[in-house]
């Protein structure tokens, strides 16, 4: 789960981390009403992407007016696919110097990497590739934390070394979200020292593991319902499916995440546009398959459905029988292609043809039918 | 010969007589797997599936002298179990458990540090197996058959795919290893590509990736440096929009890393042959 900014320092600050005072609005009114409290603020959207600035999405306010009318053109717009469902006002911060520190996990180190680094306030990633020496790193020991003298080293390795006091503490702080909250990202950026010497987070972005997803249940509570995201990923996942919204017309279910992905990449190569990703895992139940292709068909623009399951454990005819039924039970009338190999696959294909339903012999098969049919579909 | 595991291997189970523990156990010891025992805590001294059940791996390796584990317990304990694992002795170890937090396998993987004998297979992966000798996890026997093709995949039910494909065409394999799905694991493509290197019984090697990380790009590299086997790699994922996670946590495209593309333009350097399609496969290893 990617929480908001607003989200995310409320976390940083229960964890000792000095935020700008801030009030989240719903409205233009409540903005108005945070311009009151709090004078001169910038109006941010909160979405859980980034490049929001770029995208209009944040606006200074001087007056209550223009808080405002900022809310008003700022909520409810769409930043990459989010649409913004309210604003976080701010005060604006007395910037002396602005400082990038952020933990996050190196895959390849198969560990987490502390990055720390005198440019802050710009992408990271950017940085990173124009000028890889201007950012410090350190990967801390996962049982304990970053020590005293390594975050001493980094800070004089990132030519911050008048602020390793105050910098060290910051980082010992945003550790914690770590251990305590199964952060995979937590990041400070920019992490801004004020021309009255204080360090305050100007932003913060915060991912929790959906891994740990059971021992943070409070944050899912709290503010899990707050993110709008995708209609389609928000009911697969109440229905407990893996599930990816894409934007083409082609509904893909697979068994397996590496089958499915395939599915796709076939479906594409037969010159069709595949509306989703939906791995419904091992065993291929009957109940799941319903349940994905209920998520599916709530998508007008669909005009097709392929199916790939590859039976290892379970037989072939099982998986067909509780496809026939999902499709009954929906009264699904598009058109449907099967793929279906493994176990008992003859067996499988039989039922299949003997319901009305295409079964592919292979995946390429299947992925260049489910593009003709739906094509034809889509011309009548 | 194969890698990692042969009829012989002394394996027990961790989680035995749990629901899923106890139907790969079972289904282990139909192809012959030589199941010692294994572990449930509070449960030791009974029997399950004909073999004893101990409370900890620990008193499980001193009564049976097992070297290998297949890890079923649910993903809340299974970090836990692998740590004790290798605590215990175990020198390989197979995680099948899925959803186990990314913060718990960093820990794991520095712990492991201290285990060097210790070799982690997983976690969140189908296992490997030995056809017609011997398997940890829930590759499915049937669709495998003997031969001289080792196989390596980040993805179950694409590995059962290839290999079933591999059978049908009379092409059998040595060892099939799947590595799992997970951002931080065990044994990588390289590892396992190492391994099968020095296999005498294996003359051929398919790899199938997927997209996130740059464990395929490694791999590559080491075969550029030089290998005596004749590969097919194969990415899946090569039409994923960046930023969108494909099922796998490790399927993940962040800016220009881990795109199929680098993966598949590394193993062409390399002198790889690359799949199209996984139909493609069985024709590119003629």
């Amino acid at each position: 789960m990617k929480l908001l900014e607003y989200q995310a320092k409320e976390v940083l600050s229960s964890l000792g981390i000095a935020i700008p005072p801030g009030m989240v609005a719903h409205t233009p009114d409540e903005a108005a009403a945070a311009f009151a409290r709090l004078g001169p603020v910038a109006v941010k959207a909160q979405v859980p992407v980034g490049g929001r600035g770029k995208a209009g999405g944040i606006k200074l306010a001087r007056t209550a007016e223009e808080a405002r009318t900022a809310a008003q053109q700022i909520i409810g717009m769409d930043i990459k696919g989010f649409k913004v469902p309210l604003v976080y006002c701010e005060t604006a911060l007395d910037i002396a110097r602005e400082i990038y520190v952020g933990f996050t996990v190196d895959r390849d180190a198969r560990a987490n990497v502390l990055l720390l680094s005198a440019k802050g306030g710009m992408d990271i990633e950017q940085v990173a590739e124009e000028s890889p020496e201007a950012i410090a790193r350190l990967h801390p020991n996962p049982w304990r934390g970053p020590l005293d003298f390594e975050l001493t080293q980094l800070a004089f390795d990132a030519e911050l070394g008048e602020l390793v006091r105050p910098l060290s503490a910051v980082i010992k702080k945003l550790y914690r979200a770590i251990p305590d909250y199964d952060a995979l990202t937590a990041e400070i950026n920019p992490l801004v020292v004020t021309k009255s010497g204080d360090v305050i987070a100007g932003d913060a972005k915060l991912e929790i593991d959906d891994n740990a997803a059971w021992r943070h249940r409070d944050l899912e509570q709290k503010y899990g319902s707050v993110i709008e995201g995708d209609p389609y990923e928000v009911e697969a996942k109440r229905r407990g499916l893996t599930y990816v919204s894409l934007d083409g017309e082609i509904g893909i279910i697979g068994n397996g995440a590496g089958l499915c992905m395939g599915t796709l990449d076939l479906v594409q190569r037969a010159g069709g546009r595949p509306a989703n990703f939906c791995d419904i895992g091992g065993g291929a139940k009957a109940e799941v398959v319903e349940n994905a292709l209920a998520v599916i068909l709530m998508n007008p623009r669909v005009k097709g459905v392929v199916i790939n399951v590859f039976g290892g454990i379970t037989r072939g005819d099982e998986v067909a029988k509780g496809i026939v039924t999902a499709r009954d039970n929906l009264h699904m009338k598009l058109p449907l292609v099967v793929r279906l190999s493994g176990t008992n696959e003859e067996e499988g294909r039989a039922i299949l043809k003997q319901h009305g339903i295409e079964p592919g012999v292979n995946a390429w098969a299947a992925a260049q039918k489910i593009v003709e049919l739906a094509g034809a579909g889509a011309r009548a | 010969m194969s890698i990692l595991l042969d009829a012989s291997t002394k394996v027990i189970v961790q989680g035995i007589t749990g629901r899923e523990g106890s139907f790969h156990t079972e289904q282990m010891q139909e192809l012959g797997t030589n199941v010692v025992g294994g572990t449930s805590p509070g449960k030791g001294g009974t029997t399950h599936l004909g073999v004893p059940v101990f409370n900890t791996v620990a008193d499980a390796v001193k009564a049976t002298g097992a070297t290998a584990s297949g890890i079923f317990v649910p993903a809340p304990f299974a970090a836990d179990a692998i740590m004790e694992a290798a605590a215990g002795g175990i020198t390989l170890i197979v995680c099948i458990t899925e959803g186990i937090p990314i913060q718990e396998m960093i820990r794991v993987k520095d712990f492991l540090r201290g285990y060097p004998q210790a070799r982690l297979l997983g976690a969140n992966c189908p296992g490997l197996l030995v056809p017609g000798q011997a398997k940890i996890g829930i590759i499915p026997q049937r669709i495998t058959m003997p031969g001289h093709i080792g196989l390596v995949s980040r993805s179950g039910t694409l590995t059962y795919e290839v290999a079933s494909a591999l059978s049908a065409s009379g092409m059998g394999q040595s060892t099939i290893v799947g590595i799992g799905g997970d951002p931080v694991l065990g044994l990588t493509f390289g590892d396992v590509v190492q391994l099968f290197e020095k296999d005498p019984e294996t003359t051929h090697l398919v790899l199938i990736g997927e997209i996130g990380g740059s464990d395929e790009e490694h791999a590559a590299e080491l075969i550029a440096r030089g290998s005596r086997l004749k590969t097919v790699a194969f990415i899946s994922g090569r039409t994923a929009p960046e930023g969108k996670r494909m099922g796998h946590a490790g399927a993940i495209i962040s800016g220009n890393r881990g795109t199929a593309k680098s993966k598949e333009e590394a193993f062409k350097r390399a002198g790889v042959a690359v799949a199209e399609t996984t139909d493609d496969i069985v024709g590119l290893l003629q």
